[in-house]
């Protein structure tokens, strides 16, 4: 029923967690040791999630659309997504905030963007594998 | 997803209450009200639209006229009038800070749209007004090829400089229009990014020691704590050995220092950081006391401690003390010149301030030149406009969007120099 995802779409998606993960795993370095750079390193990353994140939301709407949205599951993939890069576009906003201003929201955020693109990746490569399997 | 959701909508809805309004603007004097910092999303913003003044003209106030006396210079700064009237204006722009963040980036963006193109001179330019009649017919470069020079200062026959990177020494004689060599360096100055790169200059009253601001390397320590060494502060140096102290420190921008006539006493404007609301913190107008920790970047106005800044320092914060006068918060005073009985019944005593204006509010505030009028040699009363009319009808600027400072004329034609803009240098007459 369902085809595998594309190609292109997986390495969108593959490229989106550990830029997410990277933001939240930075964001503890700095919340622990107050070293600015981390936060730097934080900003950028979050700014490249947002890219991977905005294009695998893309690519998840155009195959829902191509599998006639009847999919379920497709539908909370995207949603999820999307979750993901709202949250994350705010989170950016916050980490704009000079030094210590970004903390401790930007951390939070972080936290729950990053559990939101983990479960978007679980249920999308989940989904896919079903589909290769039938 | 429901929670997501939901998150989403609180993340809104305080997106929303961060962008409040800017109310009250008078913040003027030694207790100014202080309200609550409030972290925005987004930093409230107005960027001037730099415009050419074509006919119009800066208002003064009655019994006074205000002309431009140089047109086409590149970035004028801080000014001089040397003892025989003529002017040295300091043209540059200076920094190395590099983009760091997402937000330097756009930050950077968005700002050059308030800025002028024109490149900075890095020369210092001489103007004179020979016959008196107020045109200065002679314009010379006294000394060019110098790095982003901001501060003057006259000892004796000696000029001092104050370059983003050093405090160098011109000889100077009366009535010399180019510098007759080289300059020697008196002492090196921290440069390292620069992020605020200004480096102000006043000599004591005995012309013994030079005074130099040193402005912060961040608006609130975001390039690091190590970035902020050796600034913040105004440094005291040997005017004969470039020997060199910190004098008073926590002052996040000094951007002009004053020997307040018949007196020893320092003053300075100082700029205050931004982004925690359009009505903090008030800029600065004080006298400088020696060893004194004036709060930045852990506290502002005395002890009210930043949570911007990690690790904390509770002692610091105990040690810090209050400027003597709020000129209101992101007015960003670039210059201060005391004033003289010369000046009129009403400007006699006190001191000029230019305000270059403001970005972090959504009611631009500054764009003039004030007097503080003082009493027994203390700031006593609000401001008093003095040159007004840099911003016109909220959005349309006069090329003298950009006030950078003051100085006094203090020869027999009982005039008054301001200087502004990006481009322009004026008098105003009385």
């Amino acid at each position: 029923m369902r085809r595998p995802l594309h190609p292109l779409h997986v390495v969108l998606l593959a490229g989106t967690i550990p830029l997410f993960l990277g933001v939240l795993f930075t964001d503890i370095a700095y919340f622990n040791t107050f070293e600015v750079q981390w936060k730097n390193f934080a900003s950028w990353m979050l700014v490249g999630g947002l890219v991977f994140c905005g294009l695998t939301a893309l690519a998840a709407l155009i195959g829902m659309v191509r599998a006639d949205g009847r999919a379920r599951k497709s539908v909370f993939y995207l949603l999820l997504l999307l979750a993901a890069f709202v949250l994350g576009l705010i989170n950016a906003f916050v980490h704009a905030g000079d030094a210590w201003a970004s903390m401790p929201l930007g951390l939070v955020l972080s936290v729950i963007a990053a559990l939101l693109v983990f479960a978007a990746t679980w249920l999308g490569l989940f989904d896919s594998r079903r589909g290769e399997a039938a | 997803m429901k929670f997501s959701s939901r998150l989403l909508l609180c993340a809104c809805a305080a997106l929303l209450c961060a962008c409040g309004s800017d109310p009250d603007t008078s913040q003027y004097g030694a207790s100014p009200k202080l309200p609550d910092p409030h972290s925005q999303l987004l930093p409230t913003m107005k960027i001037a639209k730099p415009a050419q003044w074509g006919n119009r003209q800066p208002s003064v106030p009655k019994g006074y006229r205000i002309s431009a006396i140089a047109t086409g210079l590149a970035i004028p700064r801080q000014t001089l009038v040397l003892p025989n009237g003529d002017i040295l204006v300091a043209e540059g722009r200076g920094g190395y800070a590099p983009k760091l963040t997402p937000k330097d980036v756009i930050a950077a963006y968005i700002k050059a749209k308030g800025t002028s193109s024109v490149k900075g001179g890095n020369r210092l330019t001489l103007l004179r007004d020979a016959d008196g009649d107020g045109v200065y017919e002679v314009r010379t470069a006294f000394a060019e090829n110098l790095n982003a020079p901001y501060g003057l200062a006259l000892v004796g026959n000696q000029l001092f400089v104050a370059n983003q990177d050093a405090v160098v020494r011109f000889d100077y004689q009366d009535g010399q229009l180019n510098a007759s060599g080289s300059p020697v360096t008196v002492t090196g100055l921290p440069f390292a990014i620069n992020h605020h790169w200004t480096k102000s200059l006043a000599a004591s009253a005995d012309g013994l020691f030079l005074y130099v601001g040193i402005g912060s390397n961040s608006n609130i320590t975001e390039r690091g704590m190590t970035a902020e060494t050796d600034r913040a502060m105004v440094w005291q140096i040997d005017a004969r050995t470039g020997a060199h102290k910190p004098y008073a420190t926590g002052l996040r921008n000094p951007t002009a220092l004053a020997i307040r006539p018949g007196s020893v006493e320092l003053w300075a404007v100082v700029n205050e950081r931004d982004e925690i609301g359009p009505n903090l913190v008030p800029d600065y107008l004080t006298s400088v006391r020696e060893g004194a920790f004036y709060g930045w970047p852990y506290s502002y106005w005395g002890r009210n401690v930043d949570r911007r800044v990690r690790p904390e320092n509770p002692q610091k914060v105990a040690m810090a003390i209050a400027p003597d006068y709020a000129l209101g918060s992101h007015v960003a005073a670039l210059g201060v010149a005391f004033s003289a009985p010369t000046m009129g019944a009403q400007f006699a005593e006190g001191a000029f301030v230019g305000e270059h204006g403001s970005w972090n509010r959504g009611v631009p505030v500054g764009y003039k030149v004030v007097f503080v009028p003082f009493r027994d040699g203390h700031p006593a009363g609000d401001p008093i406009d003095f040159v007004t009319g840099f911003q016109v009808e909220g959005l349309t600027w006069s090329t003298g969007w950009r006030d950078r400072g003051s100085a006094r004329r203090a020869d027999r034609r009982r005039r008054f120099v301001e200087y502004d803009l990006a481009r322009h240098a004026s008098e105003v007459k009385r």
